[in-house]
């Protein structure tokens, strides 16, 4: 296979790891606030993803410096190009990060309720920012011959990429919800519950808005994998809820995850070979060619990539069976 | 302020208030690592609560580390897109090395190690910390590999108007990396160690929790000790290297505007950049040569012939970084490593006669030393970075080439002001909990949920 399409592929890979596993941290921040009652209903809510989040948070890291070795020119254009929304997903990033650590340790209401809801908002902003980037990454982008972003902020707030951020964000909520309903204990189960089928039915709304823009706004279903990779994704997504609705959760968890996975998996299939689509001339698209690195650069980097990304996969696995048991009020860490 | 200081300040602010949590994440991952260890070989508890006070500073370090690197990653595309189209098939793949082989490994064995005292065996624990340090230390190898290139081009070809990767190996390993690589790392070691001596003093004044700070005082000062002469010597070992490679970075540290032979060392002097000479110095006849050639004998350039030679190689332009700046940070990083020398010197005599705790006055001078390894650190890599100016890559790009075309002064604005405040904060809040860990002491802190609920050992309480 041609480097540039594996690398095409890798970095999918990434960001469909990225938003399947940070897809579940960033819903249970946003359901935080609302599910945890009291201290210690949030601090078991907070050690279900405490020894993973930062782990997850990493593919996004991950995706982000294959671009760079791979494409250097989407992640120059992307970066500079997404500007503010970057700076606002990196102070969202920044706080969540930090609240995490510093919630627990300190006694006083006041300031572990401040946290909580930063973790809120660390989790909100960019689930629904990733939303945007890649609607907007799907429908095109004032891009330049030159390969620069001609437009500002607002440019890339339109009805399709708004309805874009806020399918990812409920999609998200969902997952997360979900998560919980495996990870916590007792009456708790039935709460996450709650919230996962009133946060799924509107982003079963949310979800279908976007894909029925996606068909009208792009080109997506012009390519059958990509076309049924979102239909797939609606199904899953709605087996996922139907198995909430019977209380099978770890059906409907994996469910929530192939629905996420087939959303990315479909949204690339629709990119490619193209990684950003120029709204101003075809012909000016970045694509897996005039974007990439050298085949010597990209070579040096399949080795590594594929002797590390099994790795990584098996000991962040392994992370996951050794924190496998549910989160009980009876022994909290943190 | 046009786009490109704008820029360029920005990137000052972030990554020296990056840089202010690294070199410790560095050191003391490593530390603490001993410490465990030193528990599971002995089974001595006191190394137990050694390794869970100190494990605790370390983790509020590590997580400010972690949300201040993310943006340093994001930066170059943001605001330097020029620099990353121009650079990516060489920069990218270290980066993403980086995050592959380092990243991954610290952020999920570190989640094991905080949440896993109970579920695995204490071997398994500790060597979870083990890996967190050495992934740290790793990541440092593959930024530091990118930096090099920066500093001292190799394994490239200029095609298609970028810089192109030919030879992976001689990226990682270029001689000024395997300068700058030892420095840095050990300049985390002494951060740890002036840290945990710093705290202990404080603790040993106020006789507190003797026990543990005075077994911590005796493993940080022969740490700091070794660490503190070691950074020098690799320092040494890297200006004589620099001296080879960047003479132009050397003249300007030393603010030499004529070549000498022998040149002498300044230890003071009033710089006049206008006037290109200095109205005062006070300097050992000589000594720069010695530094620099380990001889007597021996040229040292000079800024000017520097600036001529280069005008004639790259074309009209001045190629002089900031002479006074340079100058003056390459001495504070200089003079407060020889105070950290002499204060851990000092306090090792005493304890060797086993006088320490009789002499407060050595103590508080041990806590004082407290800034100084930070400002060393950021003096340090102030004068890596900003000598490298006017030129982002040596020889190849220059900083003004680099920023992105499309990026406005507003924008740039907004994002400094917005990063500057929101990391005020979290320095406020880190220090405000940092100084309440260290007040407290490793002591039990008290079960914040009610103490039925509570069944078996825990983390924090």
């Amino acid at each position: 296979m041609e480097l540039n399409v594996l690398w095409f592929i890798l970095v999918g890979v990434l960001f469909t790891g990225f938003f399947f596993l940070e897809g579940f941290d960033y819903g249970v921040g946003m359901v935080l606030p609302f599910l945890g009652r009291n201290d210690v209903e949030r601090r078991v809510i907070i050690n279900t993803i405490g020894p993973v989040w930062d782990g997850n948070e990493v593919w996004m890291i991950t995706a982000g410096g294959a671009m760079f070795a791979a494409f250097p020119h989407v992640y120059a254009t992307m970066f500079s190009g997404f500007y503010l929304a970057l700076f606002l997903m990196l102070l969202a990033l920044i706080v969540r990060g930090v609240a995490f650590e510093f919630r627990s340790k300190d006694d006083s209401p006041v300031w572990r309720n401040t946290w909580d809801w930063m973790i809120f908002i660390g989790s909100f902003v960019p689930a629904l920012l990733w939303g945007v980037a890649v609607t907007n990454l799907i429908q095109g982008l004032p891009i330049n011959e030159k390969m620069i972003y001609t437009g500002n902020f607002f440019t890339l707030l339109s009805p399709y990429t708004l309805v874009g951020g806020l399918a990812f964000l409920l999609v998200f909520l969902f997952h997360g919800a979900l998560f919980l309903t495996l990870k916590v204990e007792g009456e708790m189960i039935e709460r996450a519950r709650a919230v996962a089928l009133k946060g799924g039915a509107l982003a079963a709304v949310a979800f279908l808005a976007c894909v029925g823009l996606t068909y009208t706004n792009t080109d997506l279903f012009k390519s059958a994998l990509g076309g049924t990779a979102l239909w797939a994704a609606v199904a899953a997504f709605v087996a996922g809820y139907a198995f909430t609705w019977l209380k099978k959760y770890g059906w409907g968890f994996a469910m929530s995850g192939l629905a996420i996975l087939f959303t990315t998996a479909g949204f690339f299939a629709g990119l490619f070979p193209r990684l950003m689509v120029s709204s101003l001339n075809p012909a000016w698209s970045l694509t897996i060619h005039n974007a990439s690195s050298t085949p010597y650069t990209l070579k040096i980097m399949t080795m590594v990539a594929l002797t590390l990304v099994p790795i990584v996969l098996a000991y962040q696995i392994w992370t996951y069976w050794v924190f496998r048991k549910r989160v009980t009020a009876k022994h909290l860490e943190y | 302020m046009d786009e490109v200081l704008l820029a360029r300040w920005q990137f000052g602010i972030t990554s020296v208030y990056h840089f202010l949590f690294v070199p410790l994440t560095l050191g003391l991952s490593i530390v603490v690592a001993i410490m465990e260890t030193m528990y599971v070989r002995t089974n001595n508890e006191v190394y137990k609560k050694m390794a869970k006070f100190w494990g605790k500073l370390f983790l509020l370090n590590f997580s400010m580390g972690v949300v201040t690197g993310i943006v340093q990653e994001f930066h170059f595309g943001m605001n330097w897109s020029e620099y990353s189209r121009f650079m990516g098939d060489i920069f990218g793949a270290p980066l993403a090395m980086e995050a592959l082989t380092a990243f991954f490994l610290e952020s999920t064995f570190m989640g094991l190690w905080i949440f896993g005292w109970d579920r695995l065996s204490k071997r398994l624990h500790a060597a979870c910390i083990w890996i967190v340090a050495f992934a740290s230390n790793l990541s440092a190898f593959w930024i530091l590999a990118a930096n090099s290139f920066m500093q001292h081009p190799v394994g490239y070809a200029i095609r298609n108007g970028r810089a192109e990767m030919t030879d992976f190996l001689a990226l990682i390993t270029n001689p000024y990396v395997a300068f700058q690589f030892p420095h840095t790392v050990l300049s985390g070691v002494v951060t740890a160690g002036i840290f945990v001596l710093a705290i202990s003093a404080y603790h040993l004044l106020r006789g507190t929790h003797l026990e543990v700070f005075r077994k911590s005082f005796k493993f940080g000062l022969v740490w700091s000790i070794v660490g503190v002469f070691a950074v020098m010597g690799s320092g040494h070992l890297q200006t004589q290297y620099v001296a080879k490679v960047q003479p132009m970075k050397l003249a300007a540290t030393e603010a030499l505007w004529e070549s000498a032979d022998p040149a002498p060392f300044a230890i003071a002097a009033v710089i006049d950049e206008k006037k290109q000479i200095n109205t005062f110095e006070l300097a050992v006849p000589g000594a720069l040569t010695f530094l620099a050639h380990d001889s007597f004998k021996g040229e040292v350039k000079g800024i000017k012939e520097l600036q001529a030679a280069a005008v004639a190689q790259h074309g009209p332009g001045n190629y002089v970084p900031d002479v006074t700046a340079l100058f003056w940070s390459f001495r504070a990083m200089v003079g407060a490593g020889m105070l950290m020398a002499a204060v851990t010197l000092l306090c090792g005599w005493l304890l060797i006669r086993n006088k320490l705790e009789s002499y407060p006055l050595a103590l508080k001078a041990m806590l004082l030393t407290l800034p100084l390894p930070y400002i060393a650190n950021s003096s340090g890599w102030f004068v890596t970075e900003a000598g490298r100016q006017p030129w982002m890559v040596i020889g190849l790009q220059k900083v003004a080439q680099a920023a992105s075309p499309n990026v406005t002064a507003a924008e740039i604005w907004i994002t400094m002001i917005g990063f500057t405040l929101i990391y005020g904060i979290l320095a406020i809040a880190a220090v405000y909990l940092a100084v309440k860990f260290i007040k407290q002491g490793p002591v039990d802190s008290k079960p914040d949920i009610p103490a039925a609920t509570v069944k078996g050992a825990t983390l924090w309480n």
